[in-house]
């Protein structure tokens, strides 16, 4: 690739935090990097991987308002987790978390695996229980 | 944490780079007045690769890798170029903390393993857990430290917790506080010769593995697959799958065409050193390559766009892998036999 073929298509998929180098051939035939802020296909690809984390939060966030789950299902999901990751981040046997996510075994949490989830989602145990809220999530 | 409150800003020179483990090591090398560009590092780290491993999954979607397993560049090169690094990882995270404050009060820049999930400045739409990212703290200022990600075009800072937080994310290549510094250069470096190893390992690396899952062969065996992914798999599913390949290639730190751009920029200023004029016409073949693999990238990138139904371009990019294939292992023969 030439210098003067990289790809400049901004998606904000940088947020104009960085800009990525890449290696092209100037006009004598060396290698220099060029700073590109984003590429068609690539954007195409990471809007499609973020379209399938979304869907699937929605599908929990429907289901934890339904009653069927708690809302560690929800939070798991949009923190792009999946049970076993969530049982490392807090340090117990998945099996504990799927129990977890049932809404019967939730209600019984003591306030401090509460406060641990939390911590892991990065929210406050408030917010966690906060089921009311979760009808005016938008996951677009 | 510490009670010693000194401000510590070690002179670090923060150069950006396409991929974060070669950068470390370059920035690191940097502080010591050793000069190893990030291809340099990547070409005697034996950087390019190929794998794809179906069995292997991440959320549900087969591996391909465009690099050998983490960690392996790094452990190339000190063993090719003769340097020693110490490293360290720590079962109590508050005691990574503590080493770390130790190092930067002895003037060490320290480098260190992360996750990127939680990493506060990145880019969002890239956060994943992806727990294999290199990184070097240079300073302190009470509770903020002074950071140079080499994915980064700027300095950046992190909080004590943020940090903390990092250094012990969860997962694959759980990085478990690991953090590493040059520990002692040796007099001479004798680069020729680390480059011809590099060269070598890589060549062997793309054509003689006896298993069809890497190498040249690995990218055979992942045109069969694509070929039957929209029959087997269904529309959407089909997308994703073909999706992650681009993903792998076109990554951050890949600095395009999955390290083929790169590694040319290497040949480069390889043929310079060993004074080898056939490495420099190299170079221009595996920017070559790079292009195909981009137009790879941009047949699934259209398969990806119309996810929602079956896409008859499956066939055209599976097409596409085979005359990749054929071009890399003309390239690696070609390449194994100029040194």
């Amino acid at each position: 690739m030439k210098t003067s073929e990289v790809p400049q298509d901004d998606a904000n998929m940088m947020q104009g935090k960085t800009r990525e180098p890449v290696y092209s051939l100037d006009e004598d035939g060396n290698y220099t990097t060029v700073q590109s802020v984003g590429w068609e296909p690539k954007n195409e690809i990471m809007k499609e991987v973020w379209e399938v984390v979304n869907e699937k939060a929605e599908k929990a966030r429907q289901e934890v308002i339904s009653g069927n789950v708690s809302p560690i299902a929800y939070y798991l999901e949009k923190n792009i987790m999946d049970v076993k990751l969530l049982a490392r981040y807090m340090g117990i046997w998945s099996f504990r978390v799927k129990r977890h996510l049932k809404p019967k075994h939730f209600n019984k949490l003591s306030e401090n695996m509460l406060k641990k989830y939390a911590g892991v989602f990065n929210i406050t145990t408030k917010q966690l229980l906060d089921i009311e809220s979760l009808k005016n999530v938008d996951n677009d | 944490m510490t009670n010693k409150k000194r401000n510590i800003n070690l002179n670090f020179k923060h150069k950006q780079s396409a991929h974060c483990e070669n950068g470390v090591i370059s920035n690191l090398l940097g502080y010591y007045d050793i000069n190893i560009s990030e291809p340099m590092a990547f070409g005697i780290g034996s950087g390019l690769f190929f794998s794809h491993m179906p069995f292997l999954k991440v959320g549900g979607i087969p591996v391909t890798s465009f690099r050998p397993v983490p960690g392996i560049i790094f452990k190339r090169i000190s063993k090719r170029l003769g340097i020693k690094f110490s490293r360290k990882k720590f079962s109590k995270p508050t005691r990574s903390m503590e080493a770390l404050n130790e190092n930067l009060e002895n003037g060490i820049p320290t480098g260190m393993l992360v996750g990127v999930y939680h990493l506060t400045y990145f880019p969002d739409p890239y956060r994943f857990h992806f727990n294999a990212h290199n990184l070097v703290v240079y300073g302190r200022k009470d509770n903020i430290y002074l950071i140079s990600d080499p994915i980064m075009e700027n300095l950046e800072v992190l909080t004590y917790d943020e940090l903390l937080r990092v250094r012990y994310a969860k997962g694959l290549f759980a990085p478990k506080g690991h953090m590493y510094w040059l520990k002692n250069i040796p007099e001479t470096i004798d680069l020729k010769k680390a480059i011809i190893a590099g060269i070598k390992h890589t060549c062997k690396d793309m054509l003689t593995i006896p298993v069809p899952m890497f190498g040249v062969k690995g990218i055979r065996f992942l045109s069969k697959k694509v070929r039957k992914y929209p029959k087997k798999l269904g529309a959407r599913r089909a997308a994703s799958f073909a999706g992650q390949i681009v993903r792998a290639q076109e990554e951050i730190g890949t600095g395009g065409a999955g390290f083929r751009y790169m590694y040319g920029a290497f040949l480069q200023e390889a043929a310079v050193i060993l004074d080898n004029n056939k490495l420099r016409q190299l170079s221009f073949d595996i920017s070559e390559i790079g292009d195909l693999w981009r137009d790879f990238a941009v047949i699934t990138g259209r398969i990806v766009k119309n996810r929602n139904k079956i896409d008859e371009n499956y066939d055209k990019a599976a097409d596409q892998l085979l005359i990749i294939a054929d071009r890399e292992e003309a390239f690696f023969k070609k390449l194994k036999n100029s040194i």
